[in-house]
């Protein structure tokens, strides 16, 4: 049952930011396609629902060949998947929407909600980890800007403080020879993965390794970025071996737990495959850059 | 805590309703106007019975506030038939048996109809896909997308 609550609707982005910080026992509500289910659980109480669904001057997708991509807090799931531009900079990104929940969802729910949300099993954030993206957050008393890396804490849990809202994603333009893939592990493609990886590779001329990303979903309280199997990796000609030793790492690196779904000796071995398999989509797609 | 007024558009028709802020699309639909064709059966966002149209955008309408709907159209299972007669996709699913215990026809109509709306020469992989929000425990989905399909092919026409 959800608990009675103050709605407030503000009209614009600095409208909503001084609401924010007016009200202590204040939530924000986008899409509310995570935020309502815990809401009706009873999880969430709060005494006011600040809502930002139709702050315009948060949504949109911006590309420009120097500066990369910004993607505004409201963008929906659907509007990242349906964008022509990300499709041809950044495929990865359109492939894991499309496997994001349902189109339902995808259609109502937002990308700085799901970042948000900072749910360790969410799709966005080791994908947009491993593409080296920087989220902006802040609160009427200014902005900040952190790798998306260091944005989450812990389970449900951000850097961001009372008053600070999720205002935009930015992700760099990819080096010439960089490749990124991302592969969850579940039972129906619209579940949330029961584990997931995330992989990007960026070669040198001579086609060593310059810099290599690994990034486990659903394997810890965050997105866990698996940095000796990064080191592993880097200034090395790679091959397969590499990637199986890579995977091995992020099999032990990983902190699963285990619920219904699977067990940590499942999952730890399952996270240790999906690396070594994506690791090495991402080096095929580097190579063809 | 204070009602709200919600004035939106259902089905072509203006509606202005005096709701609390936590009310669902889903109970203002059934509850308050009365379209039960929207069904409410998980409530979790997994189920897809509950499928209606916002601005043509498929959506739950278990997990939408309806007071977010302001000034939007949204279209229900009620909605799809136009002067008394049912649309290309409700003909189909008649045609192809595409339904049994029928609670979930509302909702995989309303899917749909917003892909029929949008898709351009999908394939049947395209097709799957547009029902992957809705759930159907009987009918076993072929004949739905057999439905789907006989649509996009312009083997139903808007009567």
């Amino acid at each position: 049952m959800i608990n009675d609550f103050h709605y407030l609707k503000p009209a614009s982005l600095k409208e909503a930011l001084a609401m924010y910080a007016q009200y202590d026992d204040c939530k924000v509500i986008c899409g509310g396609q995570s935020l309502l289910i815990v809401m009706r659980q009873g999880m969430v109480a709060p005494e006011y629902l600040l809502d930002i669904k139709h702050v315009k001057e948060l949504s949109y997708i911006k590309f420009d060949d120097k500066d990369g991509l910004r993607i505004g807090a409201t963008t929906t799931h659907r509007e990242i998947e349906k964008s022509d531009v990300i499709a041809k900079k950044y495929p990865v990104l359109v492939a894991m929407e499309e496997k994001l929940a349902s189109i339902q969802t995808r259609n109502w729910g937002t990308i700085g909600g799901n970042l948000a949300h900072a749910d360790p099993a969410g799709d966005p954030g080791p994908v947009l980890i491993a593409l080296k993206a920087e989220i902006k957050f802040g609160s009427s008393s200014g902005e900040k800007t952190a790798p998306l890396d260091e944005f989450f804490v812990d389970y449900f849990e951000t850097k961001m403080e009372h008053g600070d809202l999720v205002l935009e994603v930015h992700v760099p333009t990819p080096e010439p020879k960089f490749g990124c893939a991302y592969q969850k592990f579940n039972l129906l493609d619209s579940d949330m993965g029961i584990v997931a990886a995330a992989a990007s590779v960026t070669l040198n001329a001579d086609g060593t390794c310059k810099d290599a990303r690994v990034v486990l979903g659903n394997a810890g309280p965050v997105p866990l970025r698996v940095t000796k199997a990064e080191d592993l990796l880097k200034g090395k000609k790679l091959d397969d071996a590499l990637f199986a030793e890579a995977g091995q790492i992020a099999s032990e690196e990983a902190q699963p737990v285990a619920d219904i779904h699977a067990s940590e000796e499942h999952r730890r071995h399952v996270l240790g495959v999906l690396t070594k398999r994506m690791l090495k989509k991402a080096f095929d797609q580097a190579q063809k850059a | 805590m204070e009602k709200q007024v919600l004035r939106f558009k259902v089905n072509g028709d203006e509606y202005e309703v005096f709701i609390h802020p936590k009310t669902l699309l889903a109970e203002v639909i059934r509850d308050h106007l009365g379209f039960t064709g929207t069904k409410r059966g998980c409530e979790t966002v997994s189920c897809g019975a509950c499928t209606v149209n916002i601005n043509g955008f498929s959506v739950k309408s278990c997990s939408v506030l309806a007071i977010q709907c302001q000034d939007m159209e949204v279209t229900t299972v009620e909605g799809l038939e136009k002067n008394g007669k049912l649309s290309p996709i409700q003909r189909a699913f008649l045609d192809n048996g595409s339904y049994q215990c029928g609670f979930c026809t509302p909702g995989m109509l309303m899917s749909a109809t917003a892909f029929i709306s949008e898709a351009k020469n999908p394939t049947k992989e395209q097709m799957k896909e547009s029902i992957e929000g809705n759930v159907c425990r009987c009918t076993g989905y072929n004949s739905i997308v057999r439905a789907i399909e006989a649509v996009t092919q312009g083997k139903y026409k808007e009567e």
